[in-house]
């Protein structure tokens, strides 16, 4: 199994590894996989007044590709609004980094990671939506 | 003294510096092909490389070589691997065929498959069945018809095996002509080392290949064909060793000069002897001759103090005083057989081995001779 | 701090996978060497000196594994390899004795090899009782005296783990099969050269030998098949009748002159390596629970062979963690089956909870391992650790109290 330079570079170089405060409103944390299957990704993203994603944090418990996958998405999806974010497919995530045949799980993964942080960032809106009316 | 004469290569070649070096890289290394990290990449990448080398040598594809430790486990693993329970197998066959059992196809006085019957056993019953028919025999180099073989087998919808271990790196072997469905090959036998071999199975793992099982269990080495870790240094050095013969096979048919020079010269010295199998296709490297009058055995030994290496027929049956089950099928008569020896050259042979035999024959012959006045004149 | 490797270079990692396989030995290789050239015959040539002596070498070196294990060099027949040994005993002895005895018991934690085997005799109407484990690795003696029947074939428990090196009761297992009448098979591809072994001592009827396992070259291996009381086995391979009927085909004759002479090496040096490797493990074990908490080591530490440590870095990934230390090579899982990369049934026997079994590595110290590639080797898994545990979602969780198997897990 011969790993490309990009995905080497993300797994030695992780962009945005750290967490964010969950209980605030414009956080939406996604947590997916699980440890008694050797995955789990934590994606969380800060979604400003505008609707646009303005920043981005993950930590993975995984292989090196499903690190790499997180920390791509983590750099894909800011700036993006979340409606674009929730666009991006596993294929983009595992063509950019070339993954092997036998690591297509992990980029499946980080799109999981990134539509349950938008449906968590989601839900919480549309309750504070409610309690404010 | 003068360096020892080995004219024994069909028993085991000897080994070219080409497969030496590639062991050689192996063994100061380390890596099990079946790791992932970076040594057990590498000896994954080595192992492939060999197997696209073997390939080439039988105009193959590497998919379809799976890696054994030799020539009698690949014939056992064909056997018994390709579920077929009717079993057809020459009789001229090695012992790791025909101990399998089987039904047996005769050969004629050439020890030449008698394809008439072959048909015949096969048009009377519809048996799924296995042909198992070597390319070229070990102890008198026939070539078999191998293409002939495979129409028939295949016509009765029967899978064909061919024991390639003489032939490869003798003469061009092409998987493609030929047609087979299996085909055992012998490191040691093309000037690789002795513990690696190969199964090649044309469309292996594929809907047109022959559904192979594996005999071995545990491990999942070799697509589970074959379990077990891989003679990593056996097998690059049997790559190397395959590109090497490809590369020299011209020159190995020129050895048919050498070996014509033997029978030329020894039916000169003496008329009487016969060469079996002289007519028909044979390898260019292998003569199989009588010396009349002289047991083999006897011959053998006179040869070997002489320092030349020998055999009275195939170095497995471990030199046991019987007579030679090959010739024994081709209806060879007892005092014939009996006073055998095989002559195999190989891809360092000289012509000047060629002139130290022959002497060392008319020595030998001649002391016969003079044996035999001296009985007639007591 | 400044890390020097030693004297390995950057472009060939650090090896700590002494359990995958062995480097050669140089002494073994230089034995081999004149067998590839001038020594080349064929060692069942039996018509001329090219021939003998091949012969005479292969003999040779049949004598020297015999005399490792206190077998008759009648007794030890050369195979391609331990799969093959472990393949040939259990089935050759199933097969020439099913019609008196059908019943076979072996134990969970087996090489895959021995496992396949049995469910393919299971198959072919033979009933197998797989021994479970204890926590740290080993049988119970009492669960196994039990097990055994009047109508036990034979009893294949491994010599030592290849995952997590522990030593199982030989010679109590020996004891209790020859009391019941049962023949004793045991897998020893990573216990010979390692620790003792006499097989009258410890009343083994057959055992498996790897060359690869013990310094000596790949491709070459033995079966010992006791010759008093005799041990009748069916071939799997035949052709030629070498090896007394039981393996055909034409021995390599400079592998079993490797194999032979890595065994002699051993048992001249089994003392000395032993107090060696068992201080290189203490340090690396000791060093790395000052660098790092939650470190759990699976198998039992005192019945265990001086060149393995098996380590559970909780809440890191092995596969990740491999990645992270690719200039050392050393193993996440048994190297068969790392290719599927499924948590290691080994750990799982032994009752280890999957999250911890996916966050195994296996290091293995060897003949060729100094201290200072121990001390890098501690130092580049416990940075790598730290780092990864840094970036790991259930570190975090369990820095903050929360326990992980509280939260509810999708299954994927």
């Amino acid at each position: 199994m011969a790993y490309s330079d990009k995905l080497l570079d993300h797994y030695e170089n992780p962009r945005n590894v750290g967490s964010l405060n969950k209980d605030e409103g414009d956080i939406g944390t996604g947590l997916v996989g699980a440890p008694a299957c050797g995955d789990v990704m934590k994606l969380q993203i800060k979604v400003d007044e505008d609707g646009i994603i303005e920043d981005a944090k993950f930590k993975t418990f995984g292989c090196g590709s499903a690190i790499a996958s997180s920390s791509l998405v983590t750099e894909w999806v800011k700036g993006k609004t979340v409606d674009e974010a929730s666009e991006i497919k596993n294929t983009h995530i595992a063509q950019e980094l070339s993954l092997p045949p036998v690591k297509i799980h992990c980029s499946i993964l980080a799109e999981d990671a990134i539509k349950a942080a938008i449906a968590d960032y989601k839900s919480k809106k549309s309750s504070k939506s409610r309690a404010a009316e | 003294m003068r360096k020892y004469v080995y004219l024994d290569h069909n028993a085991t070649t000897v080994t070219r510096p080409e497969a030496i070096q590639a062991a050689m890289s192996i063994f100061s290394s380390v890596g099990n092909p079946s790791s992932v990290h970076k040594p057990g990449r590498e000896a994954r990448k080595v192992m492939e490389q060999a197997r696209t080398s073997i390939a080439e040598l039988v105009n193959g594809s590497a998919e379809d070589v799976v890696f054994t430790s030799g020539g009698t486990e690949a014939n056992n693993l064909a056997l018994i691997g390709c579920g077929r329970t009717r079993r057809l197998v020459s009789a001229v066959e090695h012992s790791s065929v025909l101990n399998g059992g089987g039904e047996i196809i005769e050969v004629d006085e050439n020890g030449v498959v008698d394809l008439d019957r072959l048909d015949e056993q096969l048009l009377f019953d519809d048996t799924p069945a296995l042909v198992s028919v070597m390319l070229a025999n070990n102890e008198t180099g026939v070539i078999e018809p191998i293409k002939d073989i495979v129409n028939i087998a295949h016509r009765h919808g029967a899978l064909v095996h061919c024991d390639a271990i003489q032939a490869a790196g003798k003469i061009p072997v092409d998987v493609i002509d030929l047609g087979f469905d299996l085909m055992s090959l012998s490191a040691h036998k093309i000037g690789g080392a002795a513990g690696s071999g190969a199964l090649i199975a044309p469309g292996l793992g594929s809907e047109t290949g022959c559904n192979l099982k594996g005999t071995l269990l545990g491990g999942g080495q070799e697509r589970g064909y074959r379990v077990g870790t891989e003679n990593l240094a056996g097998i690059a050095g049997f790559g190397a060793a395959a590109n090497a013969a490809l590369s020299g096979l011209s020159d190995f048919a020129k050895l048919a000069k050498l070996r014509d020079a033997i029978e030329t010269a020894i039916k000169m010295i003496e008329p009487e002897t016969v060469i079996f199998s002289e007519d028909v296709k044979r390898l260019p490297n292998t003569s199989c001759l009588t010396m009349p009058g002289t047991d083999g055995d006897t011959q053998v030994m006179a040869f070997d103090l002489a320092g030349i290496g020998v055999s009275a027929g195939s170095a497995c049956s471990s030199g046991k005083a019987k007579t030679s089950d090959v010739l024994k099928a081709m209806n060879v008569s007892n005092e014939n057989a009996r006073s055998v020896v095989r002559v195999s050259l190989g891809w360092n042979s000289k012509a000047s081995d060629v002139e130290v035999f022959v002497e060392a024959w008319r020595e030998l012959n001649s002391r016969k001779s003079s044996r035999r006045f001296n009985l007639s004149a007591a | 701090m400044s890390m020097t490797k030693g004297n390995w270079s950057k472009d060939t990692p650090l090896y700590l996978d002494y359990q995958a396989t062995t480097p050669m030995d140089p002494r073994v290789l230089e034995k081999m060497l004149p067998f590839f050239s001038e020594r080349f015959g064929n060692p069942h040539s039996r018509t001329h000196q090219i021939g003998w002596d091949a012969e005479s070498a292969v003999e040779v070196a049949r004598a020297q594994v015999a005399s490792l294990i206190g077998a008759t060099h009648k007794e030890i027949i050369f195979t391609s390899g331990a799969t093959e040994s472990n393949n040939l005993a259990l089935n050759g002895v199933g097969r020439f004795y099913k019609d008196k005895r059908n019943h076979i018991i072996t134990c969970v934690t087996e090489h895959k090899c021995v496992l396949d085997t049995c469910r393919h005799l299971e198959q072919d109407g033979f009933e197998i009782t797989y021994m479970p484990v204890q926590q740290n690795g080993l049988i119970n003696l009492q669960e196994l005296d039990a097990a055994i029947t009047d109508n036990t074939l034979m009893v294949s428990i491994m010599a030592v783990n290849n995952e997590i090196g522990v030593i199982q009761p030989i010679k109590e297992i020996g004891a209790l099969c020859r009391k019941k009448g049962a023949f004793f098979h045991t897998d020893a591809a990573q216990a010979v050269g390692k620790i003792p072994l006499d097989v009258d001592d410890m009343n083994i009827d057959l055992m498996s030998i790897s060359g690869h396992k013990l310094y000596g070259p790949m491709g070459i291996g033995a079966l010992y098949v006791r010759r008093r009381p005799r041990v009748r086995i069916v071939a799997m391979i035949n052709g030629g009748g070498q090896e007394r009927g039981m393996r055909s085909g034409t021995l390599p004759t400079p592998l079993c002159v490797g194999l032979g002479e890595a065994c002699e090496l051993s048992e001249r040096e089994m003392g000395v390596e032993t107090e060696r490797l068992k201080m290189m493990r203490e340090r690396f074990y000791t060093k790395i629970n000052e660098r790092l908490d939650e470190v759990f080591l699976n198998g039992d530490l005192e019945q265990r062979i001086p060149g393995n440590l098996n380590i559970s870095f909780a809440y890191v990934e092995g596969e990740g963690l491999m990645m992270g230390v690719n200039d050392l090579a050393v193993s996440s899982g048994s190297a068969c089956t790392s290719a599927s990369l499924e948590p290691s049934y080994v750990l799982r026997a032994l009752g280890v909870e999957e999250e911890l079994a996916h966050t195994s590595l296996r290091i293995g110290f060897g003949r060729f391992t100094t201290q200072e590639e121990v001390d890098y080797a501690v130092e580049k898994i416990a940075n790598e650790v730290t780092r990864l545990r840094a970036m790991s979602p259930l570190w975090e969780m369990a820095q903050e109290g929360i326990d992980i198997k509280s939260i509810e897990w999708a299954d994927h």
